[in-house]
């Protein structure tokens, strides 16, 4: 495994809405890995990974976040991401689309990228003419578009019905496969098939601990009686951290 | 469509009776109340005089429209971008819509005189303020999803601005567009009261102290028409031009 640092949080402290979220907090991100971060609502998981897009620069009080030199961030959120004033190829090339950089390569490589996602068919259509599930194949086309080495995913399938979330967990392992991947979740069983690596951000004080690190190829699959197990220590700490 | 034009001659068609029902009904003469057919034959045998002051009250609410929106949008941007003056210009701006606009048409038909800036002017005031707020809430409530997205990309602040929070402030500053048309008039119209020579308030008001009613309501009647139009073609356009607008939530 390639123990190169693509991010580290060192010491960080953060101030979120006039209170102490994070005091000396360390977190290091190991280049071409996948991770999740698992922690009750409101402990600051999201904040996490907006610290390391570098857009909570105004709270940080103390520490500092740094990321390996030429690394590009790209960012899966929730349901809703797409512009709905733009169309679905536009969407897809979003960043040159802002920076006025639009060209036929840029195009081309749009739409290659949304015949990957299974959405070629519906190019034409509204961005809010599409389902939850199309819309985010259709973010997930944005992020391979910007050609980033670290995918920051907040969420991405928590808004998703079951077999969608399935379909969509499945084709982001299988595009996803060369990246570095922090994904921030709720549910500690999309934590153990989508990643190698599982932390959960606990409370008072705020730390970030490692609880298992798995082998093999993604998505995992959790009918495996050692990860059922897995499951299940992760829920009994993830319920200790809750009270 | 049979369905929809029903829709809208009903209440039409529930009010004339009403009308007439209450002229009947308190036996009111011709100058307390006209007859709607009275004043339908008014609208035909004055075209010209109704559609000369017509032109010239529309003119009065389009430029005050248009003006209204150039100076609401500047002050919502200058509000969101130089967050500084916003402390300052935000109460200055609650304070203006505390002095009823009606109290200051003498002043603004001193300042800028008997023709049509003091309406225009008077109906830029009316109008601002709904424009600035909603385009300047717009601005402000940007979903947290598309800033991330767009800070990720390393745009500049202005690019920001322009590129994503202007456009999703638009279903907003819609919403304020809608409510500035439909008070625009009020503005034209109280400034023709207050001093002009031409326009539909004026005609309103030389028809009343002449007892010519049935005249004043063909032009309270042309002044409603004017009013719904120009709403109803603002809602059309919104709706063109920002499909997506309903369909955020």
């Amino acid at each position: 495994m390639n123990k190169n640092y693509i991010a580290k949080i060192q010491n960080l402290g953060l101030d979120f809405k006039g209170k102490k979220l994070f005091e000396n907090l360390n977190f290091d991100i190991l280049e071409n890995t996948n991770s999740a971060i698992l922690g009750s609502s409101g402990v600051g998981k999201s904040t996490l990974l907006r610290c390391i897009a570098d857009l909570e620069k105004e709270n940080i009080t103390n520490g500092q976040m740094v990321l390996k030199k030429d690394t590009n961030i790209a960012w899966l959120s929730q349901e809703n991401s797409l512009y709905p004033w733009l169309s679905i190829l536009d969407n897809v090339q979003l960043y040159n689309h802002l920076k006025g950089n639009k060209t036929k390569q840029t195009l081309k490589k749009a739409k290659e990228l949304l015949e990957q996602v299974n959405m070629l068919d519906h190019i034409d259509k509204k961005t809010y003419e599409l389902s939850g599930g199309q819309k985010q194949r259709v973010a997930l086309a944005r992020t391979l578009m910007s050609d980033a080495n670290l995918i920051l995913m907040d969420e991405p399938f928590s808004a998703l019905d079951a077999i969608t979330k399935i379909q969509l967990q499945d084709l982001t392992c299988q595009l996803l496969k060369n990246k570095t991947v922090v994904l921030v979740t709720h549910d500690p069983g999309e934590a153990i098939k989508l990643t190698n690596h599982i932390y959960i951000l606990e409370n008072h004080p705020v730390k970030i601990n490692k609880v298992a690190s798995l082998e093999g190829d993604l998505p995992h699959k959790i009918s495996n009686e050692k990860l059922w197990d897995l499951q299940e220590k992760l829920i009994s700490k993830l319920k200790e951290n809750n009270v | 469509m049979y369905k929809k034009t029903f829709k809208v001659l009903l209440p039409i068609l529930f009010l004339l009776i009403l009308w007439q029902s209450v002229i009947v009904a308190f036996d009111l003469p011709h100058y307390m109340l006209p007859k709607p057919l009275e004043v339908f034959s008014k609208l035909i045998n004055s075209y010209d005089l109704l559609w000369e002051h017509t032109l010239v009250t529309l003119l009065e609410i389009i430029v005050g429209i248009a003006l209204g929106c150039f100076f609401g949008l500047s002050s919502a941007f200058a509000l969101f971008y130089f967050k500084r003056i916003e402390k300052y210009l935000l109460p200055i701006l609650v304070i203006s819509q505390a002095i009823p606009v009606f109290a200051i048409a003498p002043l603004l038909v001193l300042w800028f005189g008997y023709g049509m800036a003091s309406k225009i002017a008077m109906t830029v005031i009316i109008i601002y303020f709904p424009i600035t707020t909603a385009c300047y809430d717009g601005l402000k409530n940007t979903p947290k999803q598309w800033l991330q997205l767009a800070h990720t990309y390393k745009l500049s602040a202005f690019q920001i601005l322009y590129k994503v929070r202007f456009k999703a402030s638009l279903p907003s500053l819609a919403s304020g567009i809608k409510i500035a048309v439909c008070i625009a008039p009020i503005g034209a119209v109280v400034g023709e009261w207050v001093g002009s020579s031409k326009g539909l308030g004026y005609l309103m008001l030389h028809a009343n102290a002449r007892m010519q009613i049935d005249l004043m309501f063909s032009a309270l009647f042309i002044l409603i028409v004017l009013t719904l139009s120009i709403y109803f073609l603002t809602d059309f356009l919104t709706k063109k031009l920002i499909p997506w607008a309903s369909h955020l939530h």
